[in-house]
């Protein structure tokens, strides 16, 4: 299993580097980034083969281990509170790390900026896209994938696979990503399909398999014959909807095999890309971009290829809208109301990476379900 | 079948005996009786450590790199210890939580709720003085709020077992969840700051208004209130009337009846105390560390506590140590992690098994003659 | 689908009261039977956990779901024995170990668990029951477990020998009065053990149920307290086995109430929803206990009664 890769003389030679470093307390500047030698250390929210969330960043680290010259390390379960300031700064200073992955939303703010400020030879880049630049430290740095894109593919085809017009979405927490996707199933599946509805539940956290369960169960029992989710393990809700006879929306990494019936397709970040431009812009020591963020257009979302339940119709559309993102089409495109108060909330056209989308807390006319 | 009253109080020995009066007063006999206090978790703990080397072992794991690893993690370099330290402060606070009750014969582990719902309230109660008043009597007020609400969380167990009956355990970890619900549902809802789109919280303090460290160090405040609030409840639960009374009613709730002690109003203030302390905790978690309130308030740490207490055998004088130890351990989680391959969840293990194997020691007192006084060794 | 929401909500209940309680029922029986004893054992928690990793890791390896489930059980007998001997010895409190052995059992579960949380075990299949129907919500809310039958069956059981047999007289004495017990030659540890050990099985089996039936899968955060509730419950239910089945399918309706709620349109508040069965434990908690007369049919030698 992944993590269990430490062989003796790995741990020999981690633990004299780290005893030497500590003890002479070298000072930040020594850690060069020359190409034999970077260390990245990654901190996950929480496990790493959650079959979600966690996995799509460790599958990429993974990757990043095969780079010559590159180390990882990895600490998994951080919640996000001071703790994840010790283990980041644990991992500089023990680990020598000369890079640091935080993964989790609420890594940022204060911790990663308070962390960034105190190490300033020492890249920091956090999954989401919070980076200022006027107010934060410029090794800092933000890096994200628009998944609400992959969504967005994932709702065309839905839309065209769909008979009962009704696709259910199980969400974890009404915050502005988890809402985008869901405007954005939508909007996917009203564009091939305009008498298509989403209809969602809440679950209240990240990760309860019960509730996961019966939220999905719910869903089915409401109409629902497609559905998807925003939960960090997306696990639960693939099989109970496979159990039911539905089909079935992926989210965050491939649970194709989990659903060898009623899988369509599923909304993947592709943090590789990223990845691996981070370790080759270190070893060509050139500074690190600190606010990386795009979608299909630069290839940092994928769509997991189609399954058993993906029609010809769908399978062709969900293409076309591929090509579509990567050339950039608005998915937002106005007049749009919320579906509680009526009022317009997408006036015009937004661009795909548009800030403004990043502030949404509203649901479309179209979407069953409240916010709160 | 009994028609006794629920509320009986046969004695509980969490709390064990007060050591037996020394014939003469003399100290050497005070001190052997005393030692038994220490020495006997200290062979717990040894015991828990053999059978977690062994447990290491069988995986194929060092239990030599094992104690370098929590040595250099928790406590070998100044960094580590302070990151112990920090760690070591909210558990100070959440064992508290559980000890003061356990002198009155409750066990109480609403700690957590406690400290959520405390850091909830005070991190509310700032909303309408940021920018107005200055930070020092802001934060004193917040403090005090967290206590209040935290007082009354887990007051509301104690008076629900005082006056129905309820079972104090299951009460107050009940309220624990019901607390989380409460906390989330106003921060995702109608106390969300709506400037942070992805993490609901409250509208955040601000560094002006926030605990600083204490100065030369990394750690915050917390840990000096931490330990002065043990002295001082220490103090309260040996030297003040109350104190006493809350001890005679742990160890036997008829006799205090009996003596006219208001059993009632000791059981509800000693459970306000406790929920004070968690209160505290989540004072110091949203002031010094968070910023703000959000769902990162429900770490653990009330749990945790509830080990350090045990493990101290509910004496505020060794909830400290206890607590920094702990502090080492967790904190050197990160590391054993990293180096070892070692899943997060070996901390936990660790953790479980000192707490059985204490436990299990508990039927040790009493047993061995070294202890006593010498007159008492001759008696069969 | 297209029938009335309130008939929705109402069928997802029953569904959820079949599907949910299954595990709460396993638990709570198991725990009734050790503290009619006399014992508590607040550690089932962690025999939950631990069972649902042993039965999920046991299915994946032997290929047979039944197997797992058995082996669950021996799992959560194994950590019911450890109880029960603990608490055997002379000044142990049984609240203090059960916390530990919770604590104790949870890491064992999720450090030998982690290599099972991304493989597919074998899962535990559903007798459909609902074939008559046409609604295919209720077709899937009668889709129900063996596990419910056998639970329901257990309860009967032990009902019935705790009233009618010679061991159930034991086990009732040395849960009324240990004196008693002991003036009649019986071993009062030796009781116990047994009885914390057989809950402990029952336990174990009740996690069996969570990840191989439902929700059917295994990770670190499958049990949300369902061991302190199903202590809880038996309080509730008097400690009276049958009582404790129905006990356990309210709460396995006040589960589903939240999600089946905002499935129809019901949306705010789902927060409250969510800790529905909390709020429902505390209150029949609160409602059943009285300062004035001591629970009835609590046994008398419960350490939570004095």
């Amino acid at each position: 299993m992944s993590g269990y890769e430490f062989t003796r003389r790995n741990l020999l030679k981690s633990a004299a580097l780290s005893a030497a470093g500590a003890s002479l307390n070298l000072p930040a500047f020594s850690r060069a980034f020359a190409a034999a030698d970077l260390t990245v250390g990654i901190v996950y929210v929480g496990a790493r083969d959650d079959f979600g969330w966690n996995q799509a960043h460790a599958v990429a680290i993974k990757s990043l281990k095969e780079v010559p010259g590159v180390k990882v390390v990895e600490e998994e379960n951080v919640p996000e509170t001071d703790a994840v300031s010790k283990s980041m700064e644990s991992m500089i200073n023990l680990d020598g790390a000369g890079l640091i992955l935080a993964t989790s939303f609420g890594y940022y703010k204060p911790f990663v900026l308070d962390l960034a400020k105190k190490y300033p030879d020492v890249q920091f880049r956090h999954a989401a896209p919070l980076w200022n630049k006027d107010t934060d430290p410029k090794n800092a740095g933000s890096y994200f994938g628009y998944l609400n894109q992959a969504h967005y593919v994932n709702g065309v085809a839905a839309g065209l696979c769909t008979k009962t017009n009704k696709i259910g979405f199980v969400a974890a927490k009404p915050i502005a990503s988890v809402l985008s996707n869901i405007n954005s199933v939508l909007l996917g599946a009203r564009s091939v399909n305009p008498n298509a509805s989403v209809r969602v539940i809440f679950t209240g956290d990240w990760s309860m398999p019960v509730r996961e369960a019966e939220s999905a169960n719910a869903l089915v029992d409401a109409g629902c014959d497609v559905i998807t989710c925003h939960v960090d393990g997306p696990k639960v809700v693939i099989e109970t909807a496979e159990k039911r006879g539905v089909m079935s929306c992926g989210h965050n990494a491939s649970q194709a095999p989990l659903a060898p019936k009623g899988f369509i397709t599923g909304a993947e970040y592709k943090w590789i890309t990223i990845y691996k431009g981070y370790a080759s812009d270190l070893a060509a020591g050139k500074t690190l971009p600190n606010f990386l963020i795009g979608g299909y257009e630069v290839d940092f979302v994928q769509n997991t290829p189609f399954g058993a339940a993906a029609t010809d119709p769908a399978k062709k559309a969900a293409l076309a809208a591929i090509a579509g993102l990567k050339a950039k089409k608005p998915i937002y495109v106005g007049p749009l109301k919320d579906n509680k108060t009526g009022k317009v909330v997408i006036d015009k056209t937004y661009d795909n990476l548009d800030p403004y989308l990043d502030k949404m807390d509203y649901l479309l006319e179209g979407v069953v379900g409240s916010t709160t | 079948m009994s028609n006794a009253p629920l509320v009986t109080g046969a004695p509980r020995d969490i709390v064990g005996p007060v050591a037996t009066p020394a014939a003469g007063s003399d100290f050497a006999a005070r001190f052997r009786a005393n030692s038994e206090y220490v020495v006997i978790p200290l062979i717990a703990l040894l015991i828990a450590a053999a059978l977690f080397a062994v447990f290491l072992m069988a995986i194929g794991k060092s239990p030599v790199d094992f104690v370098s690893y929590v040595w250099r993690g928790g406590f070998g370099t100044s960094f580590s210890l302070q990151n112990t330290l920090q760690r070591s402060a909210p558990l100070i606070l959440t064992a508290l939580a559980v000890a003061i009750p356990a002198r009155i014969g409750l066990i109480m582990i609403g700690g957590e709720g406690a400290l959520v719902l405390g850091g909830f309230a005070s991190a509310v109660v700032a909303i309408p003085m940021l920018g107005r008043v200055p930070p020092m009597p802001t934060l004193i007020i917040m403090a005090i709020f967290a206590m209040i609400v935290g007082g009354f969380w887990v007051g509301l167990a104690g008076f629900l077992r005082y006056a129905r009956g309820v079972n104090e355990t299951i009460s107050s970890l009940l309220l624990t969840y019901i607390g989380i619900a409460i906390m989330n549902f106003f921060v995702e809802g109608a106390l969300r700051d709506l400037s942070d789109p992805n993490k609901p919280s409250t509208k955040p303090l601000g560094k002006a208004y926030m605990v600083g460290v204490i100065p030369g160090t990394e750690v915050h405040w917390g840990i000096v209130f931490g330990v002065a609030l043990c002295i001082a409840l220490y103090i309260l639960m040996t030297r003040t009337t109350f104190g006493f009374a809350a001890r005679v009613t742990g160890g036997n709730f008829r006799a205090a009846l009996a003596q006219g002690l208001p059993v009632g109003r000791l059981i509800v203030a000693c459970s306000a105390i406790a929920g004070a302390c968690a209160g505290l905790a989540g004072f110091f978690e949203v002031a010094a560390i968070q910023g703000r309130a959000n769902a990162s308030l429900a770490a653990g740490y009330g749990f945790t506590g509830i080990l350090v207490s045990f493990l101290a055998r509910h004496n505020p004088l060794a909830i400290p140590v206890v607590a920094i130890l702990f502090g080492g351990l967790v904190a050197s989680g990160g590391l054993i992690q990293r180096r070892m391959g070692l899943p997060d969840a070996t901390v936990l293990v660790l953790q479980g098994l000192i707490f059985v194997v204490l436990l299990t020691s508990e039927t040790l007192y009493g047993r061995f003659s070294m202890f006593k006084p010498p007159a008492e060794r001759d008696r069969t | 689908m297209n029938e009335p929401a309130i008939l929705t909500v109402l069928i997802a209940m029953l569904g959820g009261a079949i599907r949910v309680s299954t595990p709460f029922m396993f638990v709570s029986l198991g725990e009734c039977l050790t503290e009619k004893s006399g014992r508590v054992n607040l550690g089932l928690e962690g025999t939950l956990v631990l069972g649902a990793m042993v039965a999920y890791a046991f299915s994946y390896h032997t290929g047979s779901p039944w197997i797992g489930v058995l082996a669950a059980g021996v799992a959560g007998s194994a950590l019911g024995a450890m109880h029960g001997s603990i608490c055997g010895l002379p000044r142990v409190n049984d609240v203090a170990v059960g916390i530990a052995m919770m604590l104790f059992g949870v890491g064992v579960a999720f450090f030998f668990g982690k290599p099972y949380i991304q493989p597919e075990a074998p899962r535990l299949g559903s007798i459909p029951l609902g074939l008559w129907s046409d609604s295919a919500s209720l077709k899937s809310a009668l889709q129900v477990n063996p596990l419910f039958f056998i639970g329901i069956a257990l309860a009967v059981v032990m009902a019935w020998s705790l009233r009618n047999t010679r061991w159930g007289l034991v086990v009732r004495t040395v849960g009324d009065s240990a004196a008693a017990a002991r003036a009649m030659g019986i071993s009062v540890n030796f009781v116990r053990l047994m009885t914390t050990t057989v809950g402990g099985f029952a336990a174990g089996v009740g996690g069996a149920f969570l990840s191989l039936s439902y929700p059917g899968s295994w990770n670190q955060g499958l049990s949300s307290g369902q061991g302190l509730m199903a202590v809880a419950l038996v309080i509730f239910a008097r400690w009276d086995p049958l009582r404790c089945i129905a006990a356990a399918l309210l709460f396995g309706a006040a589960g589903a109430i939240g999600p089946s709620l905002q499935s129809i349109g019901i949306t705010q508040g789902y927060y409250f929803f969510n800790a529905a069965p909390y709020i429902l434990t505390l209150g029949i908690m609160i409602a059943t206990s009285s300062a004035k007369h001591s629970a009835r049919d609590m046994p008398g030698e419960l350490s939570i009664a004095k």
